[in-house]
C-alpha cells in the first residue's frame, strides 16, 4: 500500500465525519421544531383556558410582573452568555467556554429557583393546579418549560465534567454546539411565555 | 386501611392480577405460554448468545425492520382475535341472550383492537418497512441516525409489552381507542386501564416521533450522488411526507395524553367537566393529531403501490410529478380536515362547512393518485403477481371506502351516520384494503431482497382472495346496519330490529380474513422450508426498476459496496436497458456503526418508568427515571461508537457475490 493510498482514507473518514457532525445538527433543529409543535400544542391549551378560572384568581390578580422580568433578564443573560461560550468553544478556547457555560448554569440555577419558589408559593396560598383549568394550564405550559431548562442544566453540567476531564475535540464542539441551540430555544419559548402568559393576562381587564 | 406495604406497590395489588375473566385470563395465559415456548426452544437450541449479538443489540435497519414486522404480525394477530370476538359478541348478543363476553370485557376487547391495530400493527409494518427499503432505495448504507434507530424499535416494543401487561395484571382501557374525557377522566373510569392506553401509546409515540426525525433527516441528508429529488423513488417521496406529518403531529399526541394523565393523577382540570375544563378540547387535540395520522399510515401504502405499480406493468409510473404534488398537498390539507371527526360536537354551520368542503378537497389529490395508477397499468404488460392482485384489490376497495368518505364528508349527512357502523366500515376500508393490503404487497415484493428467497406465489395469491372476499363479507354488511341505525360498540341489540343475519353475514366475512391470515402464516413456513427453490439469486427477482435490485440478495449488511451514482429515475431499469458494461468499482473503507444494547437498556427503563407510572408505584417510577438518564448519558458519552469496514474486506465479498450472479447467467 502506498502513502498517498493512505492519506486519502484518512481523508474520506474524516470528510464522512464532518458530514455526519453537520447531519447530526441538522436531526437536531428538526428535533427542535417538534419541541415547538410540543409548545405549540400548550399555549393553545392555554388560550382555549385561560378564562376559565372557575372563581378562582385570574392572571392578572396572580402574577407579579417585577418577579417574572427579574426572570426573563436572568434568562436573556444566561443566553447571551452561552452565546459567548459557543464563539470560545469554536475558537478552541477551552477555559473560555467552561467559564462561560458554569455562568450560564448559575443563571439558569437562579431562573430555576426563582421559578420553583414562585410555583411553591401559589400552591402554598391555595392556588395550586387543582384550583381550576386556568391554573392547570398555567402551571403545565410554564412547568414544561421549566422541565425542559431543567435538562438543559443536566446536558451542561455532563459537558463541563466532559470538558474538565477531557479535551474539547471535534465531537464536543459540535455537542455544545446543540446545547446552545437548545438554550436559545428555551429563550424563545419563555419570551412567548413571558408576552402570552404574563404581559397579556396583565393588561387583560 | 393504608400499610406501607400497600404504598409501596401503589395501586397494585395481589388481587390485581386477572383471575375473574376468563377471555381475557385465556389470552393472557396464551401470550404466556407462547413468550415460554420462544424461550425453551432458544435455550434448547442454545440461541440466546446469538439472538443478543445479531438481533437484540442491532443497529442495522435491515434487521430492525424485521423485527418491526415480526412485532406488528404478532400485533396484528392479537388485533384480530379481538376483531373476531367482537364480530362473535354482535352475532349472538340479541334478544334475551347476551352474547359471549361481558359488558365490561367487550369495551375493553373494542378499545384494545383499535389501539393495537393502529399503533402496533400498522405503525409496526409502515416502519418495518421503513427501516427495510429507504436506505436501499436511496442508495446509501445506512440511516441518519443508526442507534436512535435501534431506540425508537425498542421504545415501540415497551409500548407493545405495556398494552399487553393489561391483560394480565389489572386492566386495558374501556374508553374506546381514543379516550375521550370525560369518560377517561377518573370519576368515571376509576381503574388503571386508561392509565395503560395513556403510557403504552406515549412511550412508543416518542418511539415514532424519533423515527419520523430520522427518516426525514435520512431522506434529506444522505441520498446517493445524483438523487435529486425528483429522482427518488415514489416510496421515499411518501415516507417523506409521512415523517413531515409525524413531525407536526406526534408532538400533539404527546402533549394530550401528557394532559390526560395530569387530570387523572395530579388533579388538573384539562379536560374534566367541572374544574373548567374543556373536554371538546380534548377531541379537537386528539383528532388534530389523528387526522394526520391516518395520512402516516397510508402514504407509505401509497407509495409501495407506485412501486408496484410500474414493477409489474413494466411502464414508468405515469405522471411522477403529480404524483409528488399528490403527496404534497394530502400533507398540507391533512391538518385542516380534524373537525370532521365531530360535526356534531356544535361548532356551527360555517366552521363545519370549512371542515366538510376541506374533507372533499383533500380527496381530490388521492383521485389523480388512482388516475395515476390506472394509467400506468394501461398499455402496461401487466405482471398478475401477489403483490399486483393486492394493488388491484385496493385500488377497487379504496376507491369505495372514498367516495363513502365523501358521503360522510356533508355535514348533514354526517349528522345521521355520525358514529354509525357506515363510519366503521368505512374507515376500515381505508386502513384494511388501503393501509393493509400496501404493506402486504411491500412486504411480499421485498421479502426476496431482505431474506434472499421469494415467497410462495400460490399461497399468497389465496391468502390475497380469502382476505379480499372476507373484506367485502365483513364490511358491506356493517355499511347497510349504519344506513340503518346500528351505532359502532354496540354490546346487544334487541331482535325486532332485524340486524342479526347481517352481523351474522359480517361474522363469516371475519372469519374467511382469518382463514387468509392462515394461509399467510402457512404461507411464511412453507417458503421458509423450501427456500432453496425460491431462492432469488440474481437480486432482481422481479425485473425492478429502482435501486434495491442492483444489489444481491440478501442485502448486505452494508447495502452497497460501492455507493452509486445515478443518473435518472428507475436507474436500475435504465441500466439494464443500456446494458451498461461493468465500470471498474473503487472501494473505500467504510465506517460503520457497532451493535449496542443501549436502546433495549433504556427501553426496559421506559417500560419500567411506565408500569410505575399507571400503578402510582412511585419509588419504581423514580428508579425507571434515574435509569433511563444514566443509560442515555452513559450511551451519549460514548465517542467510540464506530468501526472501520476495509476496503479490501468489502472487495473481497462483493467479488463472491458477482461470482454468483455470473454463475447464475
Amino acid at each position: 500500500m502506498t502513502e498517498t493510498d493512505v492519506l486519502t482514507r484518512k481523508d474520506i473518514l474524516k470528510e464522512e465525519r464532518m458530514q455526519r457532525d453537520s447531519t447530526r445538527i441538522f436531526g437536531f433543529w428538526v428535533y427542535l421544531m417538534t419541541d415547538c409543535v410540543l409548545f405549540a400544542g400548550l399555549f393553545a391549551v392555554y388560550a382555549v383556558l385561560h378564562n376559565n378560572t372557575f372563581g378562582g384568581p385570574s392572571a392578572k390578580s396572580l402574577f407579579s410582573l417585577h418577579l417574572v422580568l427579574t426572570e426573563t433578564l436572568i434568562l436573556l443573560t444566561s443566553s447571551f452568555i452561552c452565546g459567548l461560550g459557543i464563539v470560545a468553544a469554536h475558537h478552541h478556547n477551552k477555559r473560555l467556554t467552561i467559564v462561560a457555560f458554569l455562568l450560564t448554569m448559575m443563571l439558569g440555577l437562579a431562573f430555576v429557583g426563582l421559578e420553583f419558589g414562585d410555583f411553591y408559593h401559589l400552591a402554598s396560598i391555595g392556588d395550586s393546579w387543582r384550583r381550576s383549568a386556568f391554573l392547570s394550564a398555567y402551571f403545565t405550559l410554564v412547568g414544561t418549560h421549566g422541565l425542559h431548562i431543567c435538562v438543559g442544566l443536566l446536558w451542561m453540567a455532563v459537558m463541563m465534567f466532559r470538558l474538565l476531564k477531557g479535551k474539547l475535540t471535534q465531537s464536543n464542539i459540535r455537542r455544545l454546539t446543540m446545547l446552545g441551540l437548545f438554550w436559545h430555544f428555551l429563550d424563545v419559548v419563555w419570551i412567548f411565555i413571558f408576552t402570552i402568559v404574563y404581559l397579556m393576562g396583565a393588561v387583560r381587564a | 386501611m393504608k400499610g406501607f406495604g400497600v404504598n409501596l406497590l401503589g395501586k397494585l395489588h395481589l388481587s390485581s392480577i386477572q383471575t375473574k375473566d376468563l377471555t381475557t385470563l385465556g389470552a393472557a395465559i396464551s401470550i404466556l405460554m407462547g413468550g415460554l415456548l420462544v424461550v425453551i426452544l432458544l435455550s434448547y437450541t442454545h440461541r440466546w448468545k446469538w439472538l443478543w449479538r445479531e438481533w437484540l443489540t442491532t443497529v442495522d435497519p435491515k434487521r430492525l425492520g424485521v423485527m418491526y414486522i415480526i412485532v406488528a404480525v404478532l400485533m396484528l394477530i392479537r388485533g384480530g382475535m379481538d376483531a373476531l370476538m367482537m364480530r362473535a359478541q354482535q352475532a349472538t348478543s340479541v334478544g334475551s341472550s347476551h352474547g359471549v363476553l361481558s359488558s365490561s370485557t367487550f369495551q375493553q376487547v373494542f378499545s384494545a383492537h383499535g389501539t393495537i391495530m393502529i399503533f402496533f400493527a400498522a405503525m409496526g409494518l409502515m416502519f418495518g418497512l421503513f427501516n427495510l427499503m429507504i436506505p436501499l432505495l436511496i442508495g446509501t448504507r445506512d440511516v441518519a441516525f443508526p442507534f436512535l434507530n435501534a431506540t425508537s424499535f425498542w421504545l415501540f416494543c415497551a409500548g407493545m409489552v405495556l398494552v399487553n401487561m393489561s391483560l394480565g395484571i389489572g386492566e386495558f382501557s374501556a374508553a374506546g381507542w381514543l379516550a375521550y374525557p370525560p369518560l377517561s377522566e377518573l370519576k368515571y373510569s376509576p381503574g388503571v386501564g386508561v392509565d395503560y392506553w395513556i403510557w403504552s401509546l406515549q412511550i412508543a409515540g416518542i418511539g415514532s416521533l424519533m423515527s419520523g426525525i430520522n427518516f426525514l433527516v435520512t431522506i434529506l441528508r444522505k441520498r446517493c450522488k445524483g438523487m435529486t429529488l425528483m429522482r427518488m423513488p415514489m416510496f421515499v417521496w411518501s415516507s417523506l411526507g409521512a415523517s413531515v406529518l409525524i413531525i407536526f403531529a406526534f408532538p400533539i399526541l404527546t402533549v394530550t395524553l401528557f394532559l390526560l394523565y395530569l387530570d387523572r393523577t395530579l388533579g388538573m382540570h384539562f379536560f374534566t367537566a367541572g374544574g373548567g375544563g374543556n373536554a371538546m378540547m380534548y377531541v379537537n387535540l386528539i383528532w388534530a393529531w389523528g387526522h394526520p395520522e391516518v395520512y402516516i399510515l397510508i402514504l407509505p401504502a401509497f407509495g409501495v403501490f407506485s412501486e408496484v405499480v410500474a414493477t409489474f406493468s413494466r411502464k414508468r409510473l405515469f405522471g411522477y410529478r403529480s404524483m409528488v404534488w399528490a403527496i404534497w398537498a394530502i400533507v398540507l390539507l391533512s391538518f385542516t380536515v380534524w373537525l370532521h371527526h365531530f360535526f356534531t360536537m356544535g361548532a356551527g354551520a360555517d366552521v363545519n362547512g370549512f371542515f366538510g368542503i376541506m374533507t372533499m378537497v383533500i380527496a381530490v389529490p388521492t383521485g389523480v393518485k388512482v388516475f395515476n395508477w390506472l394509467f400506468t397499468m394501461y398499455r402496461g404488460r401487466i405482471k398478475f403477481a401477489s403483490p399486483m392482485l393486492w394493488f388491484m384489490g385496493f385500488i377497487v376497495l379504496f376507491t369505495i371506502g372514498g367516495v363513502a368518505g365523501v358521503v360522510m364528508a356533508i355535514p348533514p349527512a354526517d349528522f345521521q351516520i355520525h358514529n354509525s357502523l357506515f363510519l366503521v366500515a368505512h374507515f376500515h376500508t381505508m386502513i384494511v384494503s388501503g393501509v393493509l393490503f400496501g404493506y402486504f404487497a411491500g412486504i411480499t415484493y421485498w421479502f426476496p431482497k431482505v431474506f434472499g428467497f421469494r415467497l410462495n406465489e400460490k399461497l399468497g395469491k389465496y391468502a390475497f382472495y380469502c382476505w379480499t372476499i372476507g373484506f367485502v363479507l365483513a364490511f358491506v354488511p356493517l355499511y347497510i346496519l349504519g344506513l340503518m341505525g346500528a351505532t359502532r360498540r354496540l354490546d346487544h341489540y334487541s331482535s325486532s330490529l332485524g340486524w342479526r343475519p347481517l352481523f351474522i353475514v359480517a361474522g363469516i366475512g371475519a372469519v374467511i380474513i382469518a382463514l387468509g391470515v392462515v394461509i399467510q402464516l402457512i404461507q411464511l413456513v412453507y417458503s421458509i422450508l423450501n427456500r432453496h427453490e425460491y431462492r432469488d439469486v440474481t437480486g432482481d427477482p422481479w425485473n425492478g426498476r429502482t435501486l434495491e435490485w442492483s444489489v444481491p440478495s440478501p442485502a448486505p449488511s452494508y447495502n452497497f459496496a460501492v455507493l452509486p451514482e445515478v443518473r435518472s429515475r428507475d436507474p436500475f431499469w435504465e441500466s439494464k436497458k443500456a446494458k451498461v458494461i461493468h465500470v471498474p468499482k473503487k472501494y473505500i473503507d467504510v465506517s460503520m456503526p457497532k451493535n449496542t444494547s443501549s436502546g433495549i437498556v433504556i427501553a426496559v427503563f421506559a417500560l419500567m418508568f411506565g408500569f410505575a407510572a399507571v400503578w402510582h408505584i412511585w419509588i419504581l417510577a423514580a428508579i425507571g427515571l434515574l435509569g433511563l438518564i444514566i443509560a442515555i448519558i452513559y450511551r451519549l458519552s460514548d465517542d467510540n461508537t464506530e468501526f472501520i469496514l476495509s476496503a479490501e474486506k468489502l472487495a473481497r465479498q462483493d467479488r463472491v457475490s458477482d461470482l454468483a450472479k455470473e454463475y447464475v447467467r
